[in-house]
């Protein structure tokens, strides 16, 4: 059968199981949009080529599967570049299809001619140029392994115009993947395998670090299991929440800058850590010289240049987490560590005092009520896609999640702009789940502009808009060590209920406490898109907080007395 | 922080368009800096052999292996620092000679184990190969007599006995993911 390389293109979509592309179409992809046309592919049009990276990479991160974004050549592409750094920086598979120039023009400054495969070497997992029509399907196969295998990454296919238009013979059997079988490195070194089983069974103050790649493992009920087992605490990372359960009596919560202060009293008293798919960012170890000093480390790790990258650990196992927690679980002597747990309990207790949800109610709308109601409304259930900064921070502390991809968040280049997107391409892969946009006033102006595509899409999410006039994490560093010098930070933005309304999108506006809940009832009961536009308390800022550079018990805490002579009207 | 020292890194790699590129950028992305790095082919056509000699620590040195052979076009990057090696260097040196100081000159190769491979008027041309000591020790002699030109091939190494490094086979992978959920 001889197709066009458009035409196989979409033939091998379709065959690898893709029904959504999120692109925006130019005249170096044309073909592949006429071809696209007499698909079965369902083509989301976006306002931006950003957003359909952040598509691409929410629908990834809401279904476990593989998320693929569209552009043409030149601009089109280097749109893509902050959305493929995202994906990257959280090890998302999402594959990017951009057109190219005609492969006799490549080089040539041709009209919208970029080198967009040297632009994205250090932010791909891989990323290809293709010349030949023959080489698109086989392409398109090894693009797909490569994004999904081991630690997952985004991979670009940049597919030159006359590859598109060429005709060529297709055929399925004859195009397969052709990758190199690397050696496999986690057959774990026996010594190593036993090591870990020896600082397992004897520490006194063991504390478990878990992260995203339980999720990306699948490994979630191998991990509860593996909990059960040595009946030792677990602390979350950002991108971890929703690998174990919040209503786990033995989930303490996030670690980190804006972690919970008991979970950072716990790692920095701890004689054990046992990391499991997480890579010591520097955002949850603080200072590295005093980081859990009196601790041995285990790291149960799938990307051997994690090992010993930021922290020396005692045993590396390296591999997938599912399949490395199998085989430590026979091993396991099922201890109690009732005296640790207890002492976790008591430096909880003391945070719980300081709690923004214990303060007396002054009248004022604060985010974290924003989040903690919404959590109650939807009993924890929704995916909540945020954004970058103090609300993202209020969500991790605030909205418990007990399923994986439940929480889609920018974590590692924390990319403000990345919730409005993601959270559409999220309704995509998951079409019967209520999705939740929570995202700052700032964040929301970068990528607006896709609430037209939630238009044109009839897409039905809600969307809650943290505002509190400000860019309320820089202006929060600013009070802290810049003596309030707030600049930069004080932000003007559009009515956003009358925005959503010009949009043809339902908008709402919330001042009080009062109207939190009714509203929130509304929008849930409501078929259709919601916006509401929560105006909250302008100076709060997020505690705990461990200033950057600092060592992870030296936070700064929630002063004991409410903010109220700080807080304006709204 | 450790002390920093030459890390020996040999990787195969598939012989493709880019492929230095994103070894080089990799090192440049980690802030590694490269003393010599060599590619040459192998018997098979389809892959080549990297020698690279990089100024960092055993850290350093762990992080690019293990990072080297993340790349999809990396078919296996070992750091062979710590193992049993040989090492060569190949270089070309245009030194002055008159017919006064050519005597001297010949003496010098001679004990180098040299060669000369071309002879003009004015000047010759020295090929030695060995290890970097060495040809740094020659280069040190030849300087008063005035060296007009040197080029030198950066280093290659291999490790001793039977400790083989050999690339991986080619070939499909057999698991296919497919977006089963959407």
């Amino acid at each position: 059968m001889k197709l066009t390389g458009a035409e196989i293109l979409c033939e091998s979509l379709t065959r690898l199981g893709v029904r959504h592309i999120f692109g925006y179409p130019g005249g170096a992809i044309l073909p592949v949009y006429d071809a696209l046309g007499k698909s079965k592919l369902h083509h989301i049009l976006v306002r931006h080529e950003q957003g359909a990276t952040h598509m691409a990479d929410g629908y990834a991160r809401a279904s476990g599967g593989i998320g693929v974004a569209m552009a043409t050549s030149g601009p089109g592409a280097t749109n893509m570049v902050t959305g493929i750094a995202t994906a990257m920086l959280d090890s998302s598979p999402v594959v990017c299809i951009t057109g190219q120039v005609s492969s006799k023009l490549l080089g040539s400054d041709a009209f919208q001619e970029i080198d967009i495969t040297g632009i994205t070497m250090p932010i791909t997992k891989h990323n290809v140029v293709v010349s030949r029509a023959q080489d698109v399907a086989r392409t398109v196969r090894e693009a797909f392994i490569i994004a999904n295998s081991g630690r997952p990454g985004p991979v670009l296919i940049d597919i030159t115009k006359d590859a598109q238009q060429a005709s060529c013979e297709f055929d399925w059997e004859v195009s397969v993947p052709k990758l190199p079988l690397k050696r496999v490195r986690n057959n774990h070194d026996q010594d190593e395998f036993d090591r870990a089983i020896q600082l397992l069974n004897t520490a006194k103050r063991p504390l478990i670090l878990a992260g995203r790649g339980i999720i990306l493992s699948g490994a979630m009920r191998t991990f509860a299991e593996f909990v059960r087992t040595c009946n030792v605490p677990v602390a979350m990372t950002l991108l971890g929440i929703g690998c174990f359960p919040a209503s786990d009596p033995l989930n303490l919560g996030m670690m980190g800058m804006h972690g919970e202060a008991w979970v950072n009293h716990a790692i920095q008293e701890s004689d054990l850590l046992i990391a499991v798919g997480m890579r010591f960012d520097d955002r949850v170890t603080g200072d590295l010289r005093t980081y859990a000093k009196g601790a041995r480390k285990i790291h149960i790790e799938i990307d051997r240049a994690e090992i010993n990258k930021n922290v020396k650990v005692d045993a590396a196992l390296i591999g997938d987490a599912r399949e490395t927690l199998e085989k430590l679980i026979p091993h396991i002597e099922n201890r109690q560590h009732s005296t640790w747990v207890a002492h976790i309990k008591e430096l909880k207790g003391d945070s719980a005092v300081r709690d923004i949800q214990s303060l007396p109610d002054s009248g004022h709308l604060y985010a974290a009520h924003v989040i903690n109601d919404l959590w109650k409304e939807t009993r924890g259930e929704a995916i909540v896609v945020t954004d970058v900064g103090q609300h993202q921070m209020w969500e991790a502390q605030y909205y418990h999640h007990n399923q994986p991809h439940t929480l889609i968040t920018s974590g590692g280049l924390g990319t403000m702009g990345f919730a409005l997107p993601a959270a559409i391409g999220a309704t995509f892969a998951k079409p019967d789940c209520e999705v939740w946009v929570v995202v700052g006033d700032g964040g929301f102006q970068m990528t607006m502009s896709e609430l037209a595509t939630i238009v044109q899409e009839k897409t039905n999410l809600k969307i809650a808009i943290i505002n509190n006039g400000y860019l309320g994490m820089v202006r929060q560093w600013q009070e802290f060590f810049y003596d309030k010098r707030y600049v930069a930070t004080p932000l003007v933005a559009p009515d956003f209920a009358a925005l959503a309304i010009a949009f043809g999108i339902r908008g709402e506006r919330v001042t009080s406490r009062a109207e939190v809940i009714p509203t929130i009832r509304f929008a849930r009961e409501s078929s259709e898109t919601v916006l509401i536009d929560f105006r909250v308390e302008q100076e709060d800022s997020v505690y705990p907080m461990v200033p950057a550079g600092a060592s992870l018990h030296e936070m700064i805490r929630r002063p004991n007395n409410p903010l109220v002579e700080t807080a304006s009207e709204p | 922080m450790k002390e920093e020292s030459e890390q020996t890194l040999v990787a195969y790699v598939e012989n493709k368009p880019g492929v230095l590129n994103r070894v080089a950028s990799l090192a440049r992305r980690l802030a590694i800096n490269i003393d010599s790095l060599t590619v040459g082919p192998t018997e098979n056509s389809e892959v080549a052999r990297m020698t690279i000699v990089a100024h960092t620590d055993d850290r350093g040195g762990h992080r690019l292996e293990a990072s080297l052979e993340k790349l999809v076009d990396v078919l296996l990057a070992e750091n062979i620092s710590e193992r049993s090696l040989l090492e060569r260097d190949l270089a070309l040196i245009k030194v002055l000679a008159d017919q006064q100081s050519r005597p001297h000159l010949m003496e010098l190769i001679k004990v180098f184990r040299a060669r000369v491979v071309d002879v003009a008027p004015e000047s010759l041309i020295i090929e030695v190969s060995g290890t970097v000591d060495k040809i740094d020790g020659l280069l040190e002699v030849l300087r008063p007599f005035g060296v007009l030109e040197m080029a030198r091939s950066g280093r290659i190494a291999m490790t001793r006995g039977g400790d083989l490094l050999r690339p991986p086979v080619l070939t499909a992978e057999a698991v296919e993911p497919t977006n089963a959920k959407s």
